[in-house]
């Protein structure tokens, strides 16, 4: 849509109506997609190697280290194939990423401390009460 | 407009009055329909947000029966990863060619795209009927059930994904890339990309971790 060419085509077809190309929205080049491509591999293929080949001897560091590497790897998704920048759609798209991830935390984090208090505080329960359960 | 030129002095040039509209009119967004996809994006988001807290609560209680290492094929999941990673790039190319103009590539692309994507899905209905036989159903225990309504959640998306990206390859061959084609392939673009984004959550998240003692 960024082509010159196209523009002067879309200009002659529907008169001054038509602006699509100028929001300022990302448009990828091939560099940008394989870039994000390789990228992605990378940060796929070394969780999947920590987990099936049992690097580390505590799961509590896998954890932590495969969650860093899909942080890392959502971001490349989203400025390589998404295209999100500070720019596209004047900003807003940007605003409205960055309220979507506060409410995700506050679903993910408060969902998580509420139940684990709920748990803990529950009276404790025999395998033989859970057996007689309704 | 009109009360523009009403308000302008009688002896002023239509050009000032043309430039003034052009001034006024630069303030409306100039492609709505993205940013409304996107924000529809991210109220998918906060759906999947909600059943990866429900997962994140109920993945370990098994209630005596079959944990997250017992039941999960990783080099399964590790095809399933790489089928839907590679889609996500051939959509990308199948975006190059349309900003190239060129028809026929575009369908090719975006029919790779679509068998990528159809052999993601037979992955994922081979595992969960696989799961099921075991007698490892959603009814099992409440990792079971929060596991197969996020996968599945996922999996109908992609599911959707393929008859839009279907029908939008009827609609361009038929019609050509118009702006209104290119338009709905931006969209489907970005819904395409976000669910390759939600797939990093579920395999980091449900299956790598769950695969953890």
């Amino acid at each position: 849509m960024s082509l010159p060419d196209d523009h002067a085509s879309d200009a002659g077809a529907h008169g001054d109506g038509h602006h699509a190309h100028d929001d300022g929205a990302g448009h990828g080049t091939f560099k940008g997609y394989a870039t994000g491509f390789i990228l992605s591999v990378i940060l796929t293929a070394i969780p999947f190697w920590l987990v099936m080949g049992k690097v580390f001897d505590r799961p509590s560091v896998t954890a932590l280290v495969i969650l860093g590497f899909a942080a890392v790897q959502i971001v490349v998704h989203m400025v390589y194939f998404l295209h999100m920048n500070t720019r596209s759609e004047g900003g807003w798209s940007l605003l409205a990423l960055i309220f979507t991830l506060v409410l995700v935390v506050i679903t993910l984090s408060g969902s998580l401390w509420v139940m684990y208090h709920l748990n803990h505080n529950m009276m404790p329960m025999s395998v033989h009460d859970m057996k007689n359960m309704p | 407009m009109s009360e523009i030129t009403a308000s302008a002095p009688a002896g002023a040039p239509g050009a000032s009055a043309s430039a003034r509209f052009y001034l006024r009119e630069e303030h409306h967004p100039e492609n709505g329909t993205l940013l409304g996809f996107w924000l529809y994006l991210m109220s998918d988001c906060l759906v999947f947000a909600c059943l990866f807290a429900v997962y994140a609560v109920l993945g370990r209680s098994y209630a005596a029966g079959p944990s997250g290492a017992d039941l999960f094929d990783l080099p399964l999941v590790a095809v399933n990863t790489s089928m839907l990673l590679l889609s996500s790039i051939t959509y990308g190319f199948a975006m190059l060619e349309m900003q190239r103009n060129r028809l026929r590539p575009v369908l090719a692309w975006l029919a790779v795209t679509g068998l990528l994507g159809a052999v993601f899905i037979g992955l994922e209905l081979y595992e969960f009927a696989h799961l099921i036989h075991e007698g490892a159903g959603p009814q099992r225990s409440a990792f079971l059930s929060s596991f197969f309504t996020l996968v599945g959640t996922h999996g109908l998306h992609v599911t959707f994904g393929i008859v839009w990206l279907v029908t939008l390859m009827v609609q361009v061959s038929r019609r050509g890339l118009g702006p209104e084609n290119r338009r709905r392939l931006m969209c489907l673009s970005m819904f395409w990309h976000f669910l390759d984004v939600v797939w990093i959550g579920v395999f980091t998240f449900v299956y790598l971790m769950g695969s953890l003692p």
